[in-house]
């Protein structure tokens, strides 16, 4: 009994082992792509992924902010970079790593991020964190977030606008307000445009399993949907099975249209190029104290952190202008998304007419709006 | 509409499983348990993946994943055949492995876009109504899979080789005085099991999503490990197990598309619901069909 419990301990001891060896083979590889020129005034900057690089989704946008940094400051800064870090302690050791090799100014990317870094910057004061989403802050943590539901409103005009049977599909990860946020102003568009426009949403319970994103599109495809949205980390699994089944697909994150020539309708995307760099600026300079980004920041399509992507030949000229306008019109502040009256799937009046959600309140926003169908509670 | 669309869910959620409960039913039936089935599963998945992309054709992948789950499960052979380490300790071992090796390697597929299997709707057949494009508009590995469940069946259960694979699950020394080598067909067993359980990688990642991303399996081995209980340990009931684990994956997204007012978070756990009330009616039945030396592995390891 003692020595079969020995062995079952070892054993596991291994699995810990070949987990650890396996992260540990990505931050090292991932650090190869670090410019390779040394110099005294050389700044390190890590940045942490929770997935791919090239995920045409979430991940993919983030990188390509890190690389809009090695672009503008050369061999002023030396980048590391690791991807597939999990939201759990192996963070905080993957940015603790990155710290012993030099780094001052850390990015870590993703939602759940944010307690691992937390911890991190507590043991290091020195340096300086910028995590994407969060919604709390420390003395050397800032937070920076778009309100990417401005361009999920425009992206609803355009689904609004070119679907045939007024139903769109949503497949969405979990019904936390982030993203309940943007299935709501999604709608919200679409009936601006086109006022017997439905929604239908799926959860799948996960930012990324394919499998389930297939299930959760063909359901809707199946069901009448003729344009189908997502809020995923990775969008590649939905948009090439709309293209394949001949319906329309609205992107998130990065400009996709290269996988669906004939059914890309647009996409919210991120541009999180001039903020980044403004944000490293600020960092290397040693002026991040005080400054806008020590706290929670937050940009849209004013600041041009979030944009929509190209229109698809699908998308008919004048609403493409009709959608540019509304865009004008956000950036000017005479158009809100969330400005009343806007009724809750029950019928109740959420926002009162003449009253407009604040950023905060639009990332606490608990309800789906009329007009979607799906269960969120 | 619905009911079309709930059993093609089923089948095309459930095929991947379907190969994987295979596999373990191999494993286990020559007395080893592989809890590994995930790490073969993504190893596959991968290996599937990239040989469709370098090779430019599906059927490259799928040897290319048989290869892969072979040696992960061969690992699994070596160490408790061989070295006779703890077979759950070692297996889930592997399931991490498998996963962390599966992420290394797939970090430059994640974009990559691949010639996988295509749905090819059979003709006639696919017009019957309601079970038709269900059944018949499918892709290869899922037709193929129609026919490997029978075969499995008859290669089990009808043939001296599977009853030598059985006896040697059932009771090693009598394979023994027989004048079969048990530790052979041990090896066989669970090789064979990591490829087959490979091929439900393969399904996944180049049939039904034609995506290779980390972590794409989501469990779906484990689950499998689950349903050969279910199963009785035999390929025909196999079917019935991967069906309704499909089915309830099917079901919740239906459920929700019809707008249902029940919380996502509940439907999400259908799947999981349906097969612990599945193991549940399955439990009275189990102890009987368990292969014996497989029930020898479970009293040492809780003792």
């Amino acid at each position: 009994m003692k020595k079969k419990l020995k062995k079952l301990m070892i054993t596991g001891l291994a699995a810990v082992l070949a987990l650890s060896v396996a992260s540990c083979g990505t931050t090292e590889t991932a650090t190869e792509t670090a410019s390779e020129t040394e110099s005294n005034e050389q700044t390190t900057i890590g940045f942490i992924f929770v997935g791919a690089k090239d995920d045409y989704g979430y991940n993919q946008a983030a990188y390509q902010g890190s690389v809009a940094i090695e672009n503008e400051f050369g061999d002023q800064v030396k980048i590391l970079r690791s991807e597939n870090v999990p939201e759990t302690s192996e963070a905080t050791r993957v940015l603790e790593q990155m710290i012993q090799q030099g780094a001052t100014i850390l990015f870590p990317t993703s939602y759940g991020h944010l307690d691992p870094a937390i911890e991190a910057a507590n043991n290091n004061p020195d340096c300086v964190f910028f995590h994407q989403g969060g919604l709390k802050n420390t003395d050397n943590v800032g937070t920076y977030f778009g309100t990417i539901w401005q361009a999920y409103y425009l992206a609803g005009m355009a689904a609004g606008g070119v679907t045939e049977t007024n139903q769109l599909g949503f497949v969405a990860s979990f019904p936390i307000s982030q993203v309940l946020a943007n299935i709501n102003a999604f709608e919200l568009g679409a009936k601006a445009v086109n006022p017997d426009v439905t929604t239908t949403v799926i959860f799948t319970g996960s930012w990324s399993d394919p499998a389930a994103q297939t299930t959760s599109a063909t359901t809707l495809i199946d069901g009448g949907a003729d344009v189908i949205a997502q809020h995923q980390d990775s969008t590649k699994t939905v948009i090439e099975l709309c293209e394949s089944r001949g319906v329309k697909s609205v992107g998130y994150h990065i400009d996709a249209s290269e996988l669906a020539p004939e059914g890309w309708v647009t996409a919210a995307i991120w541009n999180w190029d001039d903020l980044f760099v403004d944000m490293a600026r600020t960092a290397i300079e040693g002026n991040f104290d005080g400054s806008i980004y020590d706290g929670m920041y937050r940009g849209g399509l004013a600041e041009g952190i979030v944009d929509l992507a190209e229109f698809g030949q699908c998308v008919p000229e004048d609403l493409q202008a009709e959608i540019l306008e509304a865009k004008q019109a956000i950036i000017d502040g005479t158009l809100n998304p969330f400005a009343g009256e806007i009724k809750d799937q029950a019928g109740n009046v959420k926002v009162e007419a003449g009253q407009i959600l604040t950023v905060d309140e639009v990332e606490a926003i608990d309800y789906l709006v009329e007009g979607v169908i799906g269960s969120m509670e | 509409m619905m009911i079309e669309t709930l059993l093609s869910g089923a089948i095309g959620s459930g095929t991947s499983v379907l190969y994987a409960i295979n596999g373990e039913i191999f494993s286990e039936r020559v007395g080893v348990i592989n809890l590994g089935m995930e790490g073969c599963m993504i190893v596959g998945a991968l290996a599937a993946y990239a040989g469709a992309y370098a090779a430019g054709n599906p059927w490259i992948g799928v040897l290319c994943a048989m290869a892969a789950g072979g040696v992960i499960a061969a690992m699994h052979a070596y160490l408790v055949i061989s070295r006779k380490s703890n077979q759950l300790a070692t297996g889930l071992t592997l399931m991490f492995f498998g996963l962390g090796i599966a992420a290394f390697f797939g970090r430059n597929y994640v974009s990559a876009s691949v010639t996988g299997f295509q749905k090819i709707p059979v003709p006639l057949l696919s017009s019957i109504p309601i079970i038709g494009n269900a059944l018949f508009n499918q892709d290869a590995l899922t037709y193929l899979s129609y026919f490997l469940t029978p075969a499995l069946w008859l290669l089990l259960f009808r043939t001296k080789f599977g009853m030598r694979l059985r006896g040697t699950g059932e009771d090693e020394n009598v394979v023994y005085a027989y004048g079969v080598n048990p530790t052979v067909m041990r090896y066989i067993g669970v090789i064979a099991g990591g490829m087959l359980s490979a091929v439900g990688g393969a399904q996944l990642s180049i049939a039904y999503t034609h995506t290779w991303i980390e972590g794409m399996t989501s469990g779906r081995g484990v689950v499998a490990v689950a349903l050969v209980v279910l199963a009785g340990w035999s390929p025909s009931k196999a079917l019935i197990g991967a069906y309704i684990f499909g089915g309830a994956q099917a079901l919740q997204t239906i459920l929700q598309q019809q707008g249902v007012n029940i919380s996502p978070f509940l439907l999400l756990m259908l799947p999981y619901v349906f097969t612990l009330v599945a193991l549940f009616v399955a439990s009275r039945r189990q102890k009987q069909s368990m292969p014996a030396e497989l029930k020898k592995v479970i009293e040492s390891s809780s003792g």
